[in-house]
């Protein structure tokens, strides 16, 4: 436990972050880009939980931001997967690139 | 190298190994059932961090909720055999080099960082947090708590409300019919009495 050095357990975090973002760059699905987003939140979930038990022990502020951040994840995603069911009713495709009557 | 140092580099390859693959796999299901896998690998590390109860929600909503909801949507929006398109090339090698060279600049600030891990033993337990999450005093989370719980309720609101599909316009028009009708045999009812006056 301890001759890991924190470092490395903030490589993990920060490489989990960069994937999801490459994931959110290149995909043009919506299902996959909120695949995307779960990882990054997963990411900064691990990053709370280490500074939490590393640095300060005796405090327990990281675990509530990650409880919190756990459940809004699941709520943003349960609206997300309602808007693109009606937009694939409505589209009959979930691609961002054709969903672009709001954009302007 | 300790036994433990060994579990963690082999959680953390587990996690980027399969959190890559879902996110270059072309195949939807594919990416989602790894996705799946890197969820639980981060239960996992938490595990291996000694936060039972984190590694426990994580697998409870993650794993047995949001994962179970995306692989719902993905049967119910696509044929899941079918690749999705190719990208295009610049599109890839453009994001690739974004994601490198934000990662490289990151992690040298952190490794530059001198973090000074205290010794003391992380106490956590579920009482504790509790009672921290329920108390209103300095340091308690009963404000954020109670905002949560709106939060969830306007998201379960918002759900029900995205997904009726115009029910309301047509039971509306139905109403509409049905006193239309309620009309019309009234005046055939009145008719009759018309005439015979």
């Amino acid at each position: 436990m301890s001759d890991v050095p924190i470092s490395h357990i903030l490589f993990v975090s920060t490489a989990l972050f960069f994937i999801g973002m490459y994931g959110l760059f290149t995909r043009r699905n919506m299902v996959t880009m909120l695949m995307a987003i779960e990882l990054i939140l997963n990411s900064v979930n691990i990053n709370f939980v280490v500074f939490n038990k590393y640095l300060y022990p005796d405090k327990l502020d990281g675990i509530f931001f990650t409880i919190f951040i756990i459940t809004i994840a699941a709520a943003e995603a349960a609206v997300a997967i309602a808007i693109i069911i009606n937009l694939y009713r409505s589209h009959r495709s979930i691609d961002v690139e054709n969903a672009s009557e709001m954009k302007w | 190298m300790s036994a433990s140092a060994i579990i963690f580099y082999l959680i953390s390859a587990f996690i980027l190994g399969t959190g890559l693959f879902a996110m270059t796999t072309r195949k939807i299901f594919r990416s989602a059932i790894w996705l799946l896998f890197s969820l639980i690998g981060i239960a996992a590390l938490y595990f291996w961090l000694q936060v039972e109860f984190i590694a426990a929600v994580q697998i409870i909503v993650y794993v047995g909720g949001i994962v179970v909801l995306i692989i719902f949507s993905i049967f119910l929006t696509q044929q899941s055999g079918n690749e999705m398109p190719k990208q295009p090339l610049k599109r890839v090698i453009a994001s690739a080099l974004a994601v490198v060279l934000g990662f490289g600049l990151t992690f040298l600030q952190i490794w530059k960082y001198d973090f000074r891990p205290t010794t003391k033993s992380f106490d956590w337990t579920v009482a504790k947090i509790g009672s921290q999450m329920m108390s209103t005093g300095n340091g308690g989370y009963a404000l954020p708590f109670e905002v949560v719980s709106m939060l969830l309720l306007a998201a379960m609101v918002g759900c029900i409300v995205i997904a009726m599909k115009a029910a309301p316009a047509s039971s509306t028009k139905k109403a509409q019919e049905k006193e239309s009708s309620i009309e019309k045999t009234k005046i055939e009812i009145t008719e009759p009495e018309i005439s015979e006056a």
